[in-house]
């Protein structure tokens, strides 16, 4: 491993902390990898050979778990991950317009990072936001009802180094390493910040006030 | 005929800060924990059976039987996994509730795992929903804070820890023991079934696994009652559900109704088709489930009428497409899906479903013939009922309704060489339509 010192110690006792959650070591797994990424980026070989000295596995057992996983990247990704769904509602919505534009836009297809380092464009599965489709992620941060425009708008803003805001979630979107250091189970403070709960997500206790529904009488 | 909505898990969302502790409790969170562990956990067990609650991940398999198919105590840990790995295409329900309301979610947990006698649950998020997992790793920690999770909680002698576990991007770890074999530190891949996870779950123990609605739910039938539940719903569909409206609809969203709405009654809450189109077809329950037409708009949404017209009520994901859209782009999409998520264990639905997808894709590019059509068919009965899991009788589920129910557009793409539809039309924002966008999926 290459880590120096003062990386491998903060690692080590973030390992120790995501493995005390769990009676059995190994479920510390998929969090270890996650941490992994909030370093390097991606699951690095250096990684795959911390989570398995801390979890006496192979590596070849690590890796076989982290290449199964479409959220652990095994090429260094970019600071954003942008992911346009095209599953069937949104495609149909208009998902996959979006894609071809600003597939076109960023000049990269699906798994490139731009050259800039900024960007790596997804074409993502369903993302469980159905009802605000056409929908994207941007590091696992909801943009909802999307057209190509909004879309492209937000790329040109990320990579502009401009903070740019979900439309439901935190104040800002953090970086791919930020995140992922989240995704390993650490608070980054940032759960109080929203945007709304959504129009959708709302949308059916809006008709129910409509029917003369009020909360006290539930 | 109008049919009340009846918000009970969405009845908060709309609260200011909604997912804090302060305003769950100020809204009465909180006191049927308490309630909960003044009962005896069997007689918590027996009113859960008694209310007829019904798992809210898709299989609708009953919950109370669930917590009571498990052994009798032998001394060592058993165990309660949440299964909030939602990822079924059109399922949008347990995010929004995680999102706006992790309390409920939260104080399910205590109660199922005291009711089962479980130490220690886990919660398994999808990891692809960042703010909702910041949301659960906070309510957890408001919760220890509060005393309701920890030692001695409430000076009950009941101890509950419980760990919010973020998943990697993978649709097969919805399936409760993929899921498991995930939440070891594996990659998710189903278990073959028996044992079950009641008798060698997680860690080979006793585990009962549950999804986030139905979880959820538990508080609320502990506070209000039983027959408060199970007035609402039908005979054997008891108790209120989140549909999840999506697609060609006026106003899309959750909607929280008793069992066995309709989609008719539905819509007219919904403001209806977008504004100058027809239904055409639908799924009553995730991608999953064979579709429907409008001459199911008054098909009955609970278990046993959903089923009984041929499709399931799976996860109530209604997802609504107009007569714009291409039935066959619709289902070639879903089937790349399901290739793309096949987690290659069970042969019959890994290679089965990457020849569906290219017999798909030429028929829609307009390559196929009309035997490629019945060829689909085949193929389907070569992967139904075939693998240990579902997720390949998933797969096959859209290709053989929809086959049944408009197979002349198929056979419009071998004869006209094309897709007869613009697919701008369909979209919900104003393009023109410019070459194929068909090679750009590769």
């Amino acid at each position: 491993m290459t880590y120096d010192e003062t990386t491998l110690v903060s690692l080590t006792e973030d390992a120790a902390a995501i493995i005390a959650r769990y009676p059995v070591k190994r479920s510390a797994l998929l969090p270890m990898l996650h941490l992994v990424q909030s370093v390097d980026g991606f699951v690095s070989p250096d990684g795959i050979q911390f989570c398995a000295e801390q979890l006496e596995l192979t590596a070849a057992e690590v890796s076989a778990v982290a290449t199964f996983y479409t959220q652990y990247k095994r090429r260094p990704n970019g600071e954003y991950q942008v992911g346009v769904c095209t599953n069937t509602l949104c495609a149909v919505m208009g998902g996959d317009r979006i894609w071809d534009e600003l597939s076109e836009h960023v000049g990269v297809g699906h798994d490139e990072t731009t050259e800039d380092g900024k960007v790596t464009l997804e074409r993502l599965e369903c993302n469980a936001a159905c009802d605000y489709a056409p929908v994207m992620m941007v590091n696992w941060e909801f943009f909802d009802n999307q057209t190509p425009e909004s879309a492209k708008q937000v790329v040109d803003d990320l990579r502009a180094g401009k903070d740019v805001a979900p439309s439901r979630g935190p104040a800002k979107v953090c970086s791919f390493k930020q995140v992922s250091r989240v995704l390993a189970g650490f608070e980054d403070g940032r759960a109080d910040e929203d945007q709304g709960a959504g129009t959708a997500t709302l949308a059916g206790l809006e008709a129910a006030k409509g029917q003369g529904w009020t909360e006290g009488a539930k | 005929m109008t049919v009340t909505l009846t918000p009970v898990l969405s009845a908060t969302w709309g609260s200011d800060k909604s997912w804090s502790l302060d305003t769950y409790t100020e809204a009465g969170g909180y006191a049927p924990l308490k309630k909960a562990l003044g009962m005896a956990p069997g007689d918590l067990v027996q009113a859960v059976k008694d209310s007829g609650l019904r798992g809210r991940g898709g299989a609708g398999f009953p919950t109370g039987m669930k917590w009571g198919f498990l052994p009798p105590d032998d001394g060592g840990p058993r165990y309660l996994v949440v299964n909030a790995d939602e990822s079924e295409p059109g399922t949008c329900k347990d995010i929004p509730t995680m999102m706006s309301a992790p309390h409920a979610l939260i104080e399910g947990v205590i109660i199922t795992s005291f009711a089962i006698g479980c130490n220690h649950a886990f919660i398994y998020l999808r990891g692809e929903v960042v703010h909702v997992y910041r949301r659960l790793l906070q309510a957890v920690r408001e919760a220890y804070e509060a005393g309701h999770l920890g030692k001695n909680i409430h000076g009950s002698g009941f101890d509950l820890d419980v760990t919010v576990h973020a998943g990697a991007g993978a649709y097969i770890c919805g399936e409760e023991t993929a899921l498991l074999d995930s939440l070891e530190g594996r990659r998710g891949q189903p278990r073959l079934k028996p044992p079950f996870p009641a008798v060698a779950g997680l860690y080979a123990r006793p585990t009962v696994v549950n999804n986030v609605e139905s979880v959820a739910s538990v508080p609320a039938i502990v506070d209000k009652g039983v027959e408060w539940f199970t007035a609402m719903g039908t005979e054997r569909s008891k108790g209120m559900g989140l549909f999840s409206l999506s697609g060609h609809v006026t106003r899309p969203g959750q909607y929280e109704a008793p069992l066995g709405i309709t989609l008719r009654e539905l819509l007219e809450l919904a403001g209806g088709i977008r504004e100058g189109h027809e239904l055409k077809f639908w799924t009553p329950g995730g991608s999953s489930t064979p579709i429907f037409t409008q001459d199911h708009l008054d098909t009955p949404l609970d278990y046993e009428s959903v089923g009984a017209a041929g499709s399931m009520l799976g996860t109530r994901a209604l997802q609504l497409f107009d007569e714009t859209t291409c039935v066959v782009r619709a289902v070639t999409r879903w089937t790349e899906f399901y290739k793309h998520e096949s987690c290659g264990k069970c042969t019959p639905c890994r290679e089965g479903t990457y020849w569906l997808t290219q017999i798909l894709k030429r028929i829609e590019a307009g390559r196929g013939t009309q035997a490629d059509i019945q060829q689909l068919l085949d193929t389907c009965d070569s992967i139904a009922g075939r693998s240990f899991c579902a997720l390949g009788d998933g797969a096959t589920s859209s290709i053989i309704s929809s086959v049944t129910l408009f197979r002349e557009e198929y056979e419009a793409h071998v004869e006209q060489g094309g897709c007869p539809f613009d697919h701008a039309a369909s979209a919900l924002f104003e393009y023109s339509d410019t070459p194929a966008t068909e090679e750009a999926h590769a």
